[in-house]
């Protein structure tokens, strides 16, 4: 619970963020929310020589509407996304989602850049991004959402890579997102989102493996129109999720299918 | 100010101000010139054997300033963790153990070195660096396994893993009530384990003055008192030469009554390194080391007749007492005295064992025995119910002790002082709409939708003492209060209580006591506590819902003594005669003529000066010590309205009504408080809470808040209270404790609510936490 000593460095921009990084090397780390690095560091699970604090860079906090896409700064917290109006009207169930993430505390702190980048299973906004092929635009380069995510707490970012934003397209029709939890500030047990986009559904499943899975095969139900019943019961195919002490890897696959089901017959009812 | 107005009155804490705007003194607060850190190098095995303990590194970390192990101990401490007999007469087996592991740790977090260090994170790193070399030992997870022949042992050469094996009564007390019977229905029911998660951990500040060989304490206890007994017996001080100060306490639950390694390993560094040294557990600190509760389970058997009257009952305890004996464990076995519940049974068998295993030890956790005796006995009434077909309500109401049969006289030979079970059950199925609820619940049936409801008609014991049956039970010292009552010169009121409030509110409820008997004004009362060089020689703590009903009474018997003087000195200044002198509204006045009158600031004022009546002495103070006749016995009903979601096995925690007795109440928003804290503490046990230990390794898996899932907001519904008020004939102020009360009562009034939703598949008895998963499981394998 007390971190190992680390030096701290803040940046204003973020070419003097990637050179601090450069600087400090393999060891050093970004920081922003701080609200899955510090627990960690904490836990000293994670023992970085270097914290590059990136809250100081104004221009990472924006959301930003661009033509048939929504451009979500790194910096953006949840509490913006959750009340924000433009989120509401052209990607409600992003806004959906961050009203959903942890507790107030959380959500005054933790950011969209944070959440992507720390590839946490649990994390929700990497199985939106995932199912509504989202691009992560780093200072480096833009990573398309299906190859970014590519194992527990692993991406391809580079130690001096930043992530600057999130870029999603606009969709706001029918849509919904089923978080199962214990407690009111707890992570997904397990998330499902439905969104229908282009006149078809896309399906995501957040904590039933490593990364964020879309559910190809619910998709391909419903196009050949299976009831919603019917289709959710390929939410578990090709599924091997772990155990933990909430949930046994039987029981996870049963709330994929469960909440498939429900979250597309509620959005359908909306 | 009358004397009806304070008692009674929903008066705002006095102490809310300071601590919810981060004013309150806890232990953290403190420091002191010159202070050192320590952190403490704690075994990451269950059991294992010591091979050696390499500090190199560790020396020469930066900022550090000494590294100790456990043979430099060994001229600081004496003697053995301190275990209280209690109830347990047939004790076999309680293992020696000294603060610090020398050769043998038998749980994970049992401490093996210390490090001191200028700052807490420098004793941090250093405590990273220091190499242990262990040998690993099987690791006892299991209690059932622990108690067969062959079993590993907790510890090494030892004869077996029981620590006690006591039958209060055998099975021959039950014979003929089960020969009778008609049905008898049999259950195994799981106590889980918890951790009593206090707000803030524990800590200690200690600094020893080597020339004045004075040792100050400041850390943060229930019962700093007998913290200094211990403390003092094993550093071979004097208990006059120790000070323990326990200012704000940020809850203990139980946790923080009995003595810790660190608190005698603090005082004990600040002693070799003549230094004040502080230590602040960390959160995973406090859930590996502080004492844990409940983890249990029991085997038991009712019998009764066709028409639900209840006959007899055996039962079984079986307690994980973790690998060390706590110093208040065996008083877990209340259980078995307090197994009949409210209800007349014409014999019980009960038995405890108490296993030794390599987890954490058990000590009391708030209810301590008393939640595991109503939930049993809840559990198997619903059973019986269930095997005959009867509504659960009906059942209690037939075999509930009468109101005109207290003092009432129990299977175990204790005395309920009084009770009136049927009047707080019919308020709350009134307030709950009962009927309205059977036929909702049928309706949801027939859609599938499993609604259920649960019923908890509990009672307890608390407000310990009295002498006679404590002094035993803690080794010679009774559990009695008390209280000096010091009056200023100017009239302003200073209360000295033993007891300890860490939540409970005692500042601004004895003040109310005070205040109103004295007839002083409310804000010239000041309630101090938590000093043992203030107020009386000895103190006895808070637990066991004892402060009022003990403590309360103690303190209104010093103003008592007070009042008493009081008249003497007035009549003196009356120039009446005392028999002639009445006191009220803060006045002494004589007989007959209110405007012949001395107000108690005159009167006070003029116990300092001279011309007092012969042979008075000046002043105007008093101690007193109350010993109580008997304890006091609260009761109520709970019942929770609970969904379980057909297809996830999620439990929705619709309604819950609670009408609680404890008697005369002093201040009804503190009672309501503690109501609402227990219930939410029980709903956590029955739905959430829960320490998994590894059954291999013994490695602590629910080390965080993240993995321990303690209840938020969120998860507690809106809980709708009212009392009824029966009065105890116990002590003078009609008052029992209540601040169990919650914990008590709800884990069953839940779990009982599950079982009655799960009930048309088949499912009898669902075990705690009652998780989605778990409950999904038991649904799919219903009916197979
Ligand atoms: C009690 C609690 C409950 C929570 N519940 C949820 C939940 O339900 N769902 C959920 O999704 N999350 C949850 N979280 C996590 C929360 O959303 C975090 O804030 C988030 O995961 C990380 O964002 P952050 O801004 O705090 O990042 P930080 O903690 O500061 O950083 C996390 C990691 O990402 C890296 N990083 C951060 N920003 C960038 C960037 N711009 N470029 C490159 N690397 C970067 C950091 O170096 C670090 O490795 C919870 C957290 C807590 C404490």
């Amino acid at each position: 619970m007390i971190p190992a000593a680390f030096e701290y460095a803040r940046a204003s921009s973020v070419e003097e963020a990637s050179k601090l990084l450069n600087k400090y090397g393999e060891d050093a780390k970004v920081l922003a929310g701080g609200h899955s690095l510090i627990p960690l560091m904490r836990l000293r699970l994670a023992q970085p020589k270097a914290l590059i604090d990136i809250n100081g860079i104004k221009d990472l906090d924006h959301i930003k509407e661009d033509g048939h896409k929504l451009r979500i700064g790194a910096l953006t917290r949840h509490v913006t996304i959750q009340n924000s109006k433009v989120v509401h009207e052209k990607l409600p169930l992003l806004a959906e989602v961050a009203g959903e993430v942890g507790d107030n505390q959380v959500r005054n702190m933790g950011t969209m850049g944070g959440v992507v980048a720390h590839a946490d299973a649990a994390g929700d906004y990497p199985t939106i991004a995932l199912i509504l092929d989202a691009e992560i635009v780093t200072n480096q380069r833009t990573i398309a959402a299906k190859d970014f995510f590519k194992d527990l707490f692993t991406t391809p970012l580079a130690a001096d890579e930043i992530v600057t934003e999130v870029v999603f397209p606009v969709a706001n029709g029918p849509h919904k997102y089923i978080k199962f939890r214990r407690r009111l500030f707890d992570w997904a047990i397990v998330g499902v989102a439905a969104q229908k986009m282009n006149g078809g559904w896309r399906i995501g499943l957040t904590n039933v493996g490593p990364t964020p899975v879309r559910a190809n095969a619910v998709e391909e139900a419903l196009k050949t129109g299976a009831k919603p019943e019917e289709a959710a019961q390929h939410a578990s195919d090709g599924l091997d999720p772990a155990g933990d002490l909430r949930a046994s890897p039987e029981y996870k696959k049963h709330l994929a299918r469960v909440l498939t089901k429900r979250a597309i017959q509620q959005a359908q009812g909306q | 100010m009358a004397v009806t107005q304070l008692v009674g009155a929903k008066i705002h804490r006095r102490e809310d101000p300071r601590l919810i705007t981060g004013h309150g003194h806890y232990i953290d607060d403190f420091t002191r010139q010159g202070t050192a850190y320590a952190a403490f190098v704690r075994s990451p095995f269950a059991h294992a054997r010591i091979k050696s303990i390499d500090i190199t590194d560790a020396s020469k970390a930066p900022g550090v300033t000494s590294v100790y192990t456990a043979r430099d101990f060994k001229s600081q401490l004496a003697g053995t963790h301190p275990a209280a007999p209690a109830f347990v007469a047939e004790k076999k087996y309680i293992p020696e153990r000294f603060p610090i592991a020398e050769k043998e740790v038998c749980y994970q977090g049992e401490i093996v070195a210390a490090v001191l260090a200028e700052t807490r994170g420098q004793a941090v790193d250093g405590a990273n660096l220091i190499q242990v070399d262990y040998e690993e030992l099987p690791a006892v997870m299991d209690t059932e396994k622990a108690m067969a022949k062959g079993s590993p042992l907790a510890h090494e050469g030892a004869a077996d893993n029981i620590s006690w094996d006591l039958t209060y009564t055998g099975a021959e007390v039950s014979d003929a009530a089960f020969k009778e019977a008609d049905v008898v229905v049999k259950e195994r029911i799981l106590q889980n384990r918890l951790a009593p998660i206090p707000m803030e951990p524990r800590g200690v500040l200690a600094e020893y003055e080597t020339y004045d060989k004075k040792l100050t304490i400041w850390m943060s206890s229930q019962n700093p008192h007998f913290i200094r007994l211990f403390v003092s017996g094993a550093m071979g001080l004097k208990e006059s030469q120790v000070r323990v100060i326990s200012p704000d306490v940020g809850g203990g639950f139980g946790s923080k009554i009995s003595p810790y390694p660190e608190d005698y390993l603090v005082p004990a560094l600040s002693r070799l390194s003549e230094r004040p040294v502080k230590w602040t557990e960390t959160r995973t600190e406090s859930i590996q080391n502080a004492t844990h509760g409940r983890g249990q389970y029991y085997d038991v058997e009712v019998a009764a007749k066709k028409d639900g009257t209840l006959l007899g009952m055996r039962m079984t305890q079986y307690l994980d007492v973790g690998a060390y004996v706590g110093t208040f464990s065996a008083f877990q076995a209340c259980a078995c005295l307090m197994a009949g519940g409210a209800y007349k049974w014409k014999g019980i068998s009960a038995r405890t064992i108490g296993i030794l295993t390599n987890r954490v030890p058990t000590d009391p956790y708030r209810g301590a025995g008393r939640p595991e005796a109503t939930h049993l006995v809840e559990r198997m009434v619903d059973l019986v119910a269930l095997e005959l077909k009867m509504d659960p309500v009906e059942i209690r109401r037939k075999n509930f002790i009468q109101p005109k049969e207290f003092p009432y006289t129990q299977n175990f030979g204790l005395v309920i002082d009084s009770g009136d079970y049927e009047k707080a059950l019919e308020v709350a199925l009134k307030m709950v709409g009962y009927e309205d609820l059977r036929k909702k619940q049928a309706e949801l049936r027939k859609q599938g939708r499993y609604l259920g409801i649960g019923f908890s008609t509990w009672i307890e014991l608390c407000g310990f003492g009295p002498s006679a049956a404590t002094a035993p039970a803690t080794g010679g010292i009774a559990l009695v209060e008390s209280a000096q009552v010091r009056v200023t010169p100017t009239g302003s009121v200073i209360v000295y209580t033993g007891t300890h409030s860490h939540g409970q509110g005692h500042e601004t409820t004895f003040s109310q006591i005070v205040a109103d008997q004295l007839g002083v004004p409310y804000d010239s009362v000041e309630l101090r506590h938590g000093d043992t060089s203030e107020g009386t020689a000895f103190g006895y703590g808070t637990y066991g819902s004892r402060s009022l009903a003990v403590g309360g009474v103690a303190i209104s018997m010093a103003a008592g003594k007070v009042i008493d003087k009081g008249k003497k000195l007035a009549a003196h200044m009356l120039e009446a005669a005392e028999e002639d002198v009445v006191y009220e509204n803060g006045s002494f006045h004589v007989k007959g003529s209110p405007d012949k009158a001395k107000a108690f600031g005159e009167v006070a004022f003029a116990s300092y000066g001279m011309g007092l009546p012969e042979g008075m002495e000046q002043g105007l103070e008093a101690v007193a010590y109350f010993d109580p006749p008997n304890l006091v016995w609260p009761f109520g009903t709970h019942i929770a309205v609970v969904e379980v979601d057909a297809e996830t096995g999620a439990v929705q925690l619709q309604k819950y009504v609670a009408v609680d007795d404890c008697g005369n109440i002093i201040n009804p928003m503190i009672v309501d408080g503690q109501i609402h804290g227990g219930v939410a503490q029980a709903i956590g046990q029955a739905l959430y809470e829960e320490v998994v230990y590894d059954d291999e390794t013994g490695q602590l898996k629910t080390g965080t808040m993240i993995d321990y899932m303690v209840p938020s907001m969120g998860e507690i519904p809106t809980l709708n209270l009212d009392h009824t008020i029966t009065p105890s004939p116990t002590n003078d102020l009609g008052v029992k404790g209540i601040g169990e009360a919650g914990t008590i009562a709800a884990s069953a009034a839940v779990i009982n609510a599950i079982c009655d939703a799960l009930s048309p598949l088949g499912i009898k008895h669902v075990d705690m936490p009652a998780s989605p998963d778990r409950l999904w499981h038991m649904m799919k394998g219903a009916g197979k």
